[in-house]
């Protein structure tokens, strides 16, 4: 391991001591852990981390925008779901991903079969299920539906949702995506950097793209009805960003991610729950942005300052 | 394994754009052993050719055989040097990691570069003058470095027949060094090297064997007998620089300028 790479592990080690203590701090501003604040912050940090994971590899491979497109185009899907199936929350979710997954498709189709070129598609597709979703939630507000309450929380995101399940389901993907990553690694790593190369190769770059597309899939989902089908994509790839700043190695950006994730959505997730009717997702979304802002400005060799000074120095110099 | 004389045999190939052929019934054979550069114009297909031939892009016809075996068979035997701008070079990753990559194929599912790989790895760099930047991430580099850990990742596969697309652009002189040098040494161990070049004035230098291509191949053979005048103009039509000195033609066209 060089030099420079073993100071990034130190700065990374750092950081999630910060973080982590950043629990007893708040304790002791006077945040109260219980039952439920405790299943929220929970919830929040894990739906972050899985956001770092995927949101690793959504960057890198250029697709950041593909989150936001699923997100909104799952929004119809949750509402149909309503419709048929009532408050289930299994059935919310696969809605959402029925209608989010179509979205997916119907973009990719759109720019390889017509002249329209992606982000065309993609702006298109996003408004055109977008639109429909607010329709039928619109539709199922008017609705003397006693069980209808939370639905429109889908929008913006709604923390104190969670319950001991949710938690449950978010550990759970975080340990099968975590996995998974690990398992496919160098795999994933080489078809993010030069597929041309992978495939070349031999490696079976058709199912592996499938496979790490379903996972940015599955992550939006489950994150949907905590950051909210709006902001869902600025949790999918804030991490991330702020954390490319920072490495210089894959494996230091995903762990990095992890951590920022992780303290968006935690941090985010007990500010949301402190005052009744704050929404979650624009909180995450604000933490997170304020590490992509703190890592532009201040990161070795890549931020803002750093690159001033360099150049004032080069000044001094001639 | 059949034995064949070629290393790669391409017959009927055709790819086609939107219903524009960008190659047109291509029959080449390249025999074990020599050193390839293909030629042409830009949007001749250069790049397409060697694509199609590895099966990137989706031919509308045709057949390819690596040493008589079709691709499937002889991924283990081929070796790729995509062209450098092909790629993300922010990419979070340095030198030697990329050139370990030259082994991911080989090490099989849920298997880790080990330290042999790291070695290997290393030795490559060393090859193209690069170990001492390996721990270098790659968007530090200069575009010619980039180009020879591209090269280091290559050698590493340890093909017998490698593609090569473009390893000459925009590179600087130290570079092009390391790249004819290892051109030579890799000749010397009995592999067939197949790269797309666009300068004309070096082909007959560092080639013994050359394709002349636009959209169909105009001609293919020994460097010493179809590098002639006559098909280089069949190939480029009126737009060439200048045609390379030392070709048996008349002065004035020597120094022809489009």
């Amino acid at each position: 391991m060089s030099p420079e790479d073993r100071r990034v592990w130190r700065f990374i080690g750092a950081v999630a001591l910060c973080m982590a203590l950043s629990v007893p701090l708040s304790m002791a501003l006077g945040v109260q852990y219980d039952y439920t604040l405790t299943h929220v912050a929970l919830g929040g940090a894990l739906l972050g981390a899985l956001c770092g994971m995927a949101g690793t590899f959504a960057v890198l491979r250029g697709q950041s925008l593909i989150g936001d497109t699923l997100s909104h185009a799952a929004l119809p899907g949750v509402a149909l779901a309503f419709l048929l199936f009532g408050r289930e929350p299994l059935a919310l979710l696969l809605g959402a991903a029925a209608t989010g997954g179509l979205g997916i498709l119907l973009v990719n189709w759109l720019s390889s079969t017509t002249r329209l070129k992606q982000d065309a598609a993609m702006g298109i597709v996003l408004a055109a299920f977008f639109a429909i979703g607010v329709a039928l939630l619109s539709y199922i507000q008017g609705r003397a539906d006693a069980r209808q309450a939370g639905l429109d929380k889908f929008i913006f995101g709604q923390a104190a949702a969670i319950i001991a399940r949710d938690v449950v389901i978010l550990g759970a993907a975080c340990l099968l995506i975590g996995a998974l990553l690990l398992a496919f690694w160098k795999e994933f790593k080489l078809l993010t950097f030069d597929p041309d190369f992978a495939r070349v190769n031999g490696l079976p770059t058709g199912w592996l793209n499938g496979l790490l597309s379903t996972l940015i899939v599955i992550v939006c989902v489950i994150g949907l009805q905590l950051a909210g089908v709006i902001l869902m994509v600025g949790l999918l790839i804030a991490p991330a960003v702020a954390a490319r700043q920072w490495t210089r190695r894959l494996e230091q950006m995903i762990v990095l991610a992890m951590l920022f994730g992780a303290f968006s959505g935690g941090s985010g997730a007990v500010l949301s729950a402190l005052e009744r009717g704050l929404p979650t997702g624009p909180l995450m979304i604000a933490v997170a942005c304020g590490l992509v802002l703190v890592a532009l400005l201040f990161a070795p060799q890549r931020g803002v300052l750093w690159q001033l000074r360099q150049r004032r120095r080069l000044r001094g110099e001639v | 394994m059949p034995a064949s004389p070629y290393a790669l045999e391409i017959n009927d190939l055709t790819v086609a754009y939107r219903n524009t052929p960008v190659l047109w019934d291509i029959d080449l054979r390249v025999p074990s052993g020599v050193l390839m550069g293909i030629i042409g114009p830009n949007g001749a297909g250069k790049t397409t050719l060697i694509k199609a031939a590895l099966g990137l892009i989706p031919r509308a016809a045709g057949d390819v055989r690596f040493f008589g075996l079709p691709l499937r068979q002889a991924r283990a035997r081929i070796g790729y040097v995509p062209q450098r701008n092909s790629i993300d070079w922010d990419f979070p990753t340095t030198a030697l990691d990329v050139a370990m990559m030259g082994l991911y194929g080989k090490l099989g599912w849920l298997r880790r570069p080990d330290r042999a790989a790291r070695q290997a790895a290393l030795a490559a760099l060393e090859q193209v003058g690069m170990a001492h930047l390996a721990e270098r991430q790659i968007g530090q580099l200069s575009g010619g470095q980039q180009q020879r850990v591209f090269l280091a990742r290559a050698l590493v596969q340890n093909a017998d027949l490698y593609f090569m697309d473009e390893p000459f652009a925009a590179v600087d002189a130290v570079t092009e060094r390391a790249i004819v040098n290892l051109l030579g040494a890799l000749r010397k161990q009995g592999k067939t090297v197949i790269v797309v070049h666009h300068d004309l004035q070096t082909v007959a230098e560092y080639f013994d064997w050359v394709t002349l291509l636009n959209v169909e191949v105009i001609a293919s053979g020994a460097t010493s007998e179809v590098f002639t005048e006559e098909n280089i103009r069949r190939t480029y039509g009126g737009r060439i620089g200048a045609l390379p000195a030392g070709l048996n033609g008349s002065p004035e066209a020597s120094a022809y300028v489009a």
